[in-house]
Protein backbone atom coordinates (compact mmCIF):
# COMPACT_ATOMS: atom_id res chain seq x y z
CA UNK A 1 0.00 0.00 0.00
CA UNK A 2 2.67 2.44 0.89
CA UNK A 3 4.60 1.50 -1.92
CA UNK A 4 1.58 2.74 -4.24
CA UNK A 5 1.54 5.86 -2.82
CA UNK A 6 5.02 6.31 -2.87
CA UNK A 7 5.31 5.55 -6.41
CA UNK A 8 2.74 7.25 -7.79
CA UNK A 9 3.81 10.57 -5.76
CA UNK A 10 7.47 9.70 -7.15
CA UNK A 11 5.57 10.03 -10.93
CA UNK A 12 3.59 13.34 -9.88
CA UNK A 13 7.17 14.66 -8.40
CA UNK A 14 8.27 14.10 -12.05
CA UNK A 15 5.09 15.91 -13.52
CA UNK A 16 4.99 18.92 -11.13
CA UNK A 17 8.64 19.22 -11.88
CA UNK A 18 8.72 18.88 -15.82
CA UNK A 19 5.63 21.39 -15.91
CA UNK A 20 7.46 23.55 -13.41
CA UNK A 21 10.51 23.63 -15.66
CA UNK A 22 8.43 24.54 -18.60
CA UNK A 23 6.68 27.62 -16.81
CA UNK A 24 9.89 28.62 -15.21
CA UNK A 25 11.62 28.71 -18.89
CA UNK A 26 9.06 30.34 -20.24
CA UNK A 27 10.05 33.61 -18.14
CA UNK A 28 13.51 33.40 -19.16
CA UNK A 29 12.03 32.75 -23.20
CA UNK A 30 8.43 33.42 -24.59
CA UNK A 31 8.10 30.40 -26.22
CA UNK A 32 4.88 29.39 -25.65
CA UNK A 33 2.74 31.93 -23.72
CA UNK A 34 -0.37 29.84 -23.21
CA UNK A 35 2.02 27.26 -21.28
CA UNK A 36 0.85 29.45 -18.31
CA UNK A 37 -2.57 27.42 -18.62
CA UNK A 38 -0.53 24.85 -16.95
CA UNK A 39 0.16 26.81 -13.47
CA UNK A 40 -3.00 25.31 -11.36
CA UNK A 41 -2.05 22.37 -12.52
CA UNK A 42 1.12 22.03 -11.74
CA UNK A 43 0.34 23.31 -7.91
CA UNK A 44 -2.62 20.51 -7.83
CA UNK A 45 0.43 17.54 -9.17
CA UNK A 46 2.72 18.81 -6.72
CA UNK A 47 0.69 19.55 -3.68
CA UNK A 48 -2.13 16.98 -3.68
CA UNK A 49 0.05 14.62 -5.52
CA UNK A 50 3.49 14.72 -5.02
CA UNK A 51 3.69 16.06 -1.21
CA UNK A 52 0.25 14.91 0.57
CA UNK A 53 0.58 10.99 -1.25
CA UNK A 54 3.86 10.70 -0.29
CA UNK A 55 2.96 11.81 3.91
CA UNK A 56 0.51 9.07 3.19
CA UNK A 57 2.20 6.73 2.02
CA UNK A 58 5.00 7.26 4.51
CA UNK A 59 2.39 7.33 7.24
CA UNK A 60 0.86 4.00 6.60
CA UNK A 61 4.01 2.69 6.35
CA UNK A 62 5.58 3.90 9.88
CA UNK A 63 2.68 4.60 12.18
CA UNK A 64 2.88 2.05 15.37
CA UNK A 65 0.43 -1.09 14.49
CA UNK A 66 -1.94 -3.41 16.31
CA UNK A 67 0.86 -6.27 16.89
CA UNK A 68 1.57 -7.41 13.11
CA UNK A 69 -1.69 -5.63 11.14
CA UNK A 70 -1.59 -2.21 10.40
CA UNK A 71 -5.38 -2.04 11.12
CA UNK A 72 -7.97 -1.73 8.24
CA UNK A 73 -6.35 -1.41 5.15
CA UNK A 74 -9.63 -0.84 3.15
CA UNK A 75 -9.74 2.50 4.11
CA UNK A 76 -6.42 3.21 2.80
CA UNK A 77 -6.99 1.37 -0.56
CA UNK A 78 -9.81 3.65 -0.72
CA UNK A 79 -8.21 6.79 0.21
CA UNK A 80 -5.45 6.33 -2.58
CA UNK A 81 -8.10 5.84 -4.92
CA UNK A 82 -10.02 8.62 -4.30
CA UNK A 83 -7.09 11.03 -3.94
CA UNK A 84 -5.98 10.37 -7.76
CA UNK A 85 -9.43 10.22 -8.83
CA UNK A 86 -9.77 13.44 -6.86
CA UNK A 87 -6.43 14.92 -8.59
CA UNK A 88 -7.21 13.54 -12.37
CA UNK A 89 -10.63 14.64 -11.84
CA UNK A 90 -9.05 18.67 -10.77
CA UNK A 91 -6.71 18.56 -14.11
CA UNK A 92 -9.33 17.50 -16.45
CA UNK A 93 -11.21 20.46 -14.99
CA UNK A 94 -8.30 22.94 -15.73
CA UNK A 95 -8.09 21.57 -19.45
CA UNK A 96 -11.78 22.05 -20.14
CA UNK A 97 -12.76 24.54 -17.29
CA UNK A 98 -15.21 22.56 -16.08
CA UNK A 99 -16.99 23.63 -12.38
CA UNK A 100 -18.57 19.85 -11.82
CA UNK A 101 -15.60 18.11 -12.26
CA UNK A 102 -13.22 20.48 -10.41
CA UNK A 103 -16.16 20.40 -7.56
CA UNK A 104 -16.11 16.82 -7.85
CA UNK A 105 -12.42 16.28 -7.78
CA UNK A 106 -12.41 18.30 -4.56
CA UNK A 107 -15.21 16.56 -3.14
CA UNK A 108 -12.80 13.16 -3.68
CA UNK A 109 -10.23 14.46 -2.24
CA UNK A 110 -11.62 15.19 1.09
CA UNK A 111 -13.31 11.22 1.02
CA UNK A 112 -9.62 10.27 0.47
CA UNK A 113 -8.35 12.81 3.65
CA UNK A 114 -11.24 11.44 5.91
CA UNK A 115 -10.97 7.99 4.76
CA UNK A 116 -7.09 8.05 6.03
CA UNK A 117 -8.04 9.57 8.75
CA UNK A 118 -10.28 7.27 10.26
CA UNK A 119 -7.37 4.42 9.30
CA UNK A 120 -4.67 6.80 10.78
CA UNK A 121 -6.30 8.19 13.69
CA UNK A 122 -5.92 4.79 15.88
CA UNK A 123 -2.47 4.38 14.94
CA UNK A 124 -1.46 7.38 16.62
CA UNK A 125 -0.56 5.76 20.03
CA UNK A 126 2.43 4.15 21.93
CA UNK A 127 4.23 1.93 19.75
CA UNK A 128 3.96 -0.76 22.86
CA UNK A 129 0.21 -1.25 23.23
CA UNK B 1 22.03 9.66 9.31
CA UNK B 2 24.22 9.36 6.06
CA UNK B 3 25.99 12.45 5.09
CA UNK B 4 24.00 13.09 2.22
CA UNK B 5 20.87 13.01 4.50
CA UNK B 6 22.16 15.45 6.36
CA UNK B 7 23.21 18.15 3.71
CA UNK B 8 20.05 18.20 1.87
CA UNK B 9 18.23 18.45 5.47
CA UNK B 10 20.18 21.30 7.31
CA UNK B 11 19.76 22.88 3.42
CA UNK B 12 16.25 22.65 3.90
CA UNK B 13 16.44 24.08 7.10
CA UNK B 14 18.57 27.15 6.05
CA UNK B 15 15.44 27.93 3.12
CA UNK B 16 13.04 27.32 5.69
CA UNK B 17 14.59 30.19 7.56
CA UNK B 18 15.48 32.22 4.36
CA UNK B 19 11.57 31.71 3.05
CA UNK B 20 10.60 33.28 6.34
CA UNK B 21 12.90 35.80 6.47
CA UNK B 22 11.54 37.25 2.95
CA UNK B 23 7.90 36.97 3.42
CA UNK B 24 9.25 39.30 7.10
CA UNK B 25 10.98 41.42 3.98
CA UNK B 26 8.45 41.71 1.63
CA UNK B 27 5.54 42.48 4.22
CA UNK B 28 7.83 45.04 5.67
CA UNK B 29 8.34 46.63 2.84
CA UNK B 30 4.45 47.16 2.49
CA UNK B 31 5.52 49.37 5.44
CA UNK B 32 8.13 51.11 4.78
CA UNK B 33 9.53 51.81 1.45
CA UNK B 34 12.54 50.14 0.45
CA UNK B 35 14.22 47.78 -1.94
CA UNK B 36 11.60 47.64 -4.77
CA UNK B 37 13.25 43.79 -5.87
CA UNK B 38 10.79 42.54 -2.51
CA UNK B 39 7.82 43.40 -4.72
CA UNK B 40 8.37 40.71 -7.10
CA UNK B 41 9.46 37.61 -4.61
CA UNK B 42 6.32 35.98 -3.88
CA UNK B 43 7.18 33.16 -6.32
CA UNK B 44 10.65 32.48 -5.09
CA UNK B 45 8.87 32.13 -1.17
CA UNK B 46 7.05 29.54 -2.53
CA UNK B 47 9.54 27.53 -4.12
CA UNK B 48 12.03 27.91 -1.10
CA UNK B 49 9.40 26.85 0.72
CA UNK B 50 7.89 23.76 -1.70
CA UNK B 51 10.98 22.98 -3.30
CA UNK B 52 14.09 24.03 -0.82
CA UNK B 53 12.27 22.96 2.23
CA UNK B 54 9.78 20.76 1.85
CA UNK B 55 11.09 18.86 -1.15
CA UNK B 56 14.84 18.37 0.12
CA UNK B 57 13.36 17.22 3.80
CA UNK B 58 11.96 14.65 1.53
CA UNK B 59 14.48 14.05 0.10
CA UNK B 60 16.98 14.18 2.27
CA UNK B 61 14.85 11.55 5.28
CA UNK B 62 13.79 8.94 2.13
CA UNK B 63 17.42 8.45 1.16
CA UNK B 64 17.99 8.04 4.88
CA UNK B 65 15.32 5.89 5.84
CA UNK B 66 13.80 4.38 2.68
CA UNK B 67 14.63 0.42 2.33
CA UNK B 68 18.27 -0.35 1.31
CA UNK B 69 18.46 -0.94 -2.07
CA UNK B 70 21.60 -3.63 -2.39
CA UNK B 71 23.87 -4.74 0.78
CA UNK B 72 26.87 -3.08 -1.65
CA UNK B 73 25.18 -0.29 -2.17
CA UNK B 74 22.64 0.71 0.52
CA UNK B 75 21.49 4.09 -0.84
CA UNK B 76 21.56 3.42 -4.37
CA UNK B 77 24.33 5.53 -6.22
CA UNK B 78 25.86 7.93 -4.08
CA UNK B 79 26.99 10.15 -7.29
CA UNK B 80 23.78 10.37 -8.20
CA UNK B 81 22.33 11.46 -5.09
CA UNK B 82 25.20 14.01 -4.26
CA UNK B 83 24.33 15.11 -8.62
CA UNK B 84 20.71 15.65 -7.32
CA UNK B 85 21.60 17.25 -4.11
CA UNK B 86 24.39 19.84 -6.29
CA UNK B 87 21.63 20.39 -9.19
CA UNK B 88 18.39 21.20 -7.18
CA UNK B 89 20.46 23.85 -4.81
CA UNK B 90 22.30 25.39 -7.51
CA UNK B 91 19.17 25.52 -9.87
CA UNK B 92 17.11 26.50 -6.33
CA UNK B 93 19.50 29.70 -5.96
CA UNK B 94 19.62 30.51 -9.79
CA UNK B 95 16.08 30.98 -9.28
CA UNK B 96 16.18 32.80 -6.65
CA UNK B 97 18.29 35.35 -7.56
CA UNK B 98 17.12 35.36 -11.18
CA UNK B 99 13.39 35.44 -10.95
CA UNK B 100 13.51 38.63 -9.17
CA UNK B 101 16.24 40.55 -10.93
CA UNK B 102 14.78 39.66 -14.11
CA UNK B 103 11.52 41.67 -13.69
CA UNK B 104 13.49 44.44 -11.30
CA UNK B 105 15.76 44.76 -14.39
CA UNK B 106 15.39 43.12 -17.05
CA UNK B 107 18.10 41.37 -18.89
CA UNK B 108 19.62 38.80 -21.45
CA UNK B 109 21.50 37.30 -18.44
CA UNK B 110 18.83 36.99 -15.98
CA UNK B 111 16.38 35.22 -19.12
CA UNK B 112 19.59 32.65 -19.03
CA UNK B 113 20.07 31.68 -16.18
CA UNK B 114 16.44 31.11 -15.67
CA UNK B 115 16.30 28.75 -18.50
CA UNK B 116 19.67 26.62 -16.49
CA UNK B 117 17.55 26.95 -12.97
CA UNK B 118 14.78 25.06 -14.83
CA UNK B 119 17.10 22.52 -16.51
CA UNK B 120 18.97 21.90 -13.47
CA UNK B 121 15.92 21.78 -11.22
CA UNK B 122 14.46 19.18 -13.66
CA UNK B 123 18.00 17.25 -13.95
CA UNK B 124 17.22 17.23 -10.29
CA UNK B 125 14.18 15.64 -10.03
CA UNK B 126 15.04 12.80 -12.76
CA UNK B 127 17.92 11.55 -10.96
CA UNK B 128 16.06 11.60 -6.86
CA UNK B 129 13.62 9.85 -8.92
CA UNK B 130 15.71 7.52 -10.68
CA UNK B 131 17.71 6.60 -7.95
CA UNK B 132 14.93 6.07 -5.10
CA UNK B 133 12.57 4.29 -6.78
CA UNK B 134 14.35 0.84 -6.73
CA UNK B 135 14.23 1.36 -3.04
CA UNK B 136 10.23 1.85 -2.73
CA UNK B 137 10.41 -1.80 -2.31
CA UNK B 138 9.11 -4.57 0.86
CA UNK B 139 12.01 -4.70 3.60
Amino acid sequence: MSRFFIKSSLLYLLAGFTVGALLLMQKGWAFAPQIWLLLPFHIEIVIFGWILQLVMGTAFWMLPRFGETRGNEKTVWLAFLLINGGILLNLSAFFFHAALPALAGRVLEIGAVISFVVHAWPRVKPFAE
Amino acid sequence: MPILSRWFIKAGMLYFVFAMLLAVAANARGVWCFWHVLDFVQPVFYHALMVGWITQIIFGVSIWMFPRHTREQPRGSQRLGWATFYLLNIGLLMRIIAEPASVAAPSAIWNIALIFSAVLQWLAAIFYVFNIWKRVKGK
